[in-house]
């Protein structure tokens, strides 16, 4: 008798027409969704002008967001946007969601119901993997990978090795997802799961809102994983109702489903963490780098600016104020998002508190727009890279770490673990 | 299937060489024009590589060549200097595709990685997985890419492949 299958293999088996594919095989799959956003779509583009059929295999299943570089800082991206929203008229994209009407993508897909449990998702940003928070097998692949899906609806895929993660345990207050994932970062590398498929499980993962599942999925390409996964489960469909229309296809893993290998976590006494520049694995407690003066707070990203993180930070800031000399730049990661935070009166905190609240998009998370950093100066932000020169100066310093230690430090002016602002 | 023999002159990085280190974010906005973006690749490690590189030249990094974004500029800078290929112990997965998608060849051997040195001239053979150094009297075999992955690489991208063939042979 074979041996069962994995949610991954599950999923790559379906979309390829097959009864089971095997780890290190290559197959040619249907892909249920493809994205693009304003700075891969323009290369997409090009390579898809190149290939012989200029019509789009399926307008329905491509969704383009703008969300890098908007509103436009230059002429050129300017220029660059026009040829994306020319492109969605003329090939009839309807999932098209420009300033204003949606947001960061890997929130705007989930959260507008684009992405089904058991889908096969490919999106032309690193940060696609977000998507298996849902349940999905999504993946980041290039612009020519996207100009080939545009034609055809089709692309190669290597079957990832699985590994299964159990994460057990509770966390203490003011510790989250993001603390979980920048310590498995610094357990295993950056290239620790390099090639691979995570497939979360264990109570942790069961207790867990939608917010920090996305969170937890969104950051396993850092560890150099093809995808993260977490099988869909009450949370999950319970998140999908009123979003999604039509039946569901949902898979799971089988019984008996053979892992390339196990990682077992416990998050009981988890500290929150702080992954140091200039590599994200390169991760320490916060006790080991509290007081170190910081310049810059970011709160935003695909990483962590949703309901969940903007609540926590909000629960430090409010009565408080961001200390002088510090400047700290919230950004909801949608329209949806920032609608929700205004209602629950979040947004006036944060502006009380001396915060600059910014329209949703991917800021100064990669260095190419605002809030940038002069030579010398440090950053304490939510996003989820540190890498020399990606957010302004190749001479700045970037720490990642969770919004309520974005928060706590923005208070204090110095790195500061949150429990002793917000107390244990 | 006939490659052109690589051969060239070795520029030797570490480990974990990143996109944003290959091509930083800040240029890739301002333009898509390959020429001007090459004159800053790999700036973030070596300023000069732009002026220094040969066609033909050969990167030879450590684990995990081309990790984060998933921007496409990279390998495409790095073959519009007329890099060669890049021989490394691993690499970020994203990256390795995308060089395979803009005909870039990549090949991992950790031996060569270890043993190469800056300046050393390589050969190496894509379909046969051989590596030689002949100044170090050395020579490395690697597991070929599959047949797919080969014929997107000589037909020059996926999207030159799939002009001609219209679709995958797997």
């Amino acid at each position: 008798m074979s041996s069962g299958l994995t949610l991954t293999e599950k999923i790559l088996a379906r979309a390829s027409g097959l009864p089971r594919v095997e780890a290190g095989g290559y197959v040619e799959a249907e892909v249920d969704l493809v994205m693009m956003h304003d700075l891969t779509g323009p290369l997409a583009l090009d390579a898809f002008e190149r290939l012989v059929e200029r019509r789009v295999w399926n307008p329905g299943r491509v969704v383009v967001v703008f969300d890098h570089q908007v509103p436009a800082d230059t002429v050129r991206s300017a220029e660059l946007q026009r040829r994306l929203r020319r492109f969605v008229a003329e090939y009839g994209v309807r999932n098209f969601y420009d300033v204003g009407k949606g947001g960061i993508c890997h929130e705007v897909l989930p959260e507008k119901g684009h992405v089904k449990p058991g889908d096969l998702v490919v999106g032309a940003d690193s940060h696609t993997c977000t998507y298996g928070a849902l349940g999905a097998f999504a993946t980041g692949v290039g612009s020519t990978d996207v100009a080939a899906v545009l034609a055809q609806g089709r692309l190669w895929f290597r079957v990832p090795e699985t590994v299964r993660v159990v994460v057990e345990g509770r966390f203490q207050r003011y510790v989250s997802a993001k603390d979980l994932i920048l310590h498995m970062a610094g357990c295993l590398g950056e290239d620790g799961a390099n090639y691979k498929s995570l497939e979360f499980t264990g109570s942790t993962v069961g207790k867990m809102g939608m917010d920090g599942r996305m969170t937890l999925c969104n950051m396993v390409v850092e560890l150099g994983a093809k995808a993260g996964l977490v099988p869909p489960d009450g949370v999950t469909f319970r998140y999908l109702e009123g979003r999604v229309a039509g039946s569901l296809r949902p898979l799971y893993p089988d019984e008996g489903a053979e892992y390339e290998g196990e990682l077992s976590f416990s998050v009981d006494s988890l500290e929150p963490q702080v992954a140091c520049p200039p590599r994200v694995a390169n991760v320490k407690p916060v006790g080991e780098v509290a007081g170190l003066p910081v310049d810059q707070a970011v709160l935003g990203s695909c990483t962590n600016g949703r309901m969940d993180d903007l609540r926590e930070a909000a629960g430090l800031l409010r009565g408080r104020r961001v200390k002088d000399g510090v400047r700290m730049i919230v950004l909801p990661a949608s329209q949806e998002i920032y609608l929700r935070a205004l209602e629950e009166g979040l947004l006036e905190v944060f502006a009380r508190a001396g915060a600059a609240v910014g329209p949703p998009n991917c800021g100064p998370c990669l260095g190419g727009h605002f809030g940038l950093l002069a030579e010398g100066e440090v950053c304490i932000s939510s996003t989820n890279r540190n890498f020399t020169g990606r957010m302004g100066s190749p001479g700045a310093k970037v720490y990642l770490a969770s919004p309520a230690t974005v928060a706590a430090s923005a208070v204090t002016g110095r790195i500061t673990d949150p429990r002793e602002v917000g107390g244990r | 299937m006939v490659f052109k023999p690589i051969k060239g002159r070795v520029w030797k990085f570490g480990d974990d060489v990143n996109t944003d280190v290959i091509i930083p974010g800040k240029y890739k906005f301002k333009t898509l024009n390959m020429k001007e973006l090459a004159e800053h690749a790999m700036e973030g490690l070596d300023p000069n590589f732009s002026k220094k590189a040969k066609p033909g030249d050969v990167i030879v990094a450590g684990k995990n060549f081309g990790c984060g974004s998933s921007r496409e500029h990279a390998p495409r800078v790095l073959k519009e200097l007329g890099i060669g290929a890049v021989v490394a112990e691993s690499f970020a997965r994203i990256f390795f595709r995308n060089a395979i998608n803009v005909g870039l060849p990549v090949l991992e051997s950790k031996e060569a990685s270890k043993e190469t040195r800056e300046g050393d001239i390589l050969e190496i053979d894509l379909e046969a997985g051989v590596i030689k150094n002949r100044e170090a009297e050395r020579s490395y075999n690697f597991r070929p890419l599959p047949s797919v992955l080969l014929d997107i690489l000589q037909s020059g991208g996926l999207v030159e492949y799939l002009k001609k063939k219209g679709t995958y042979v797997l």
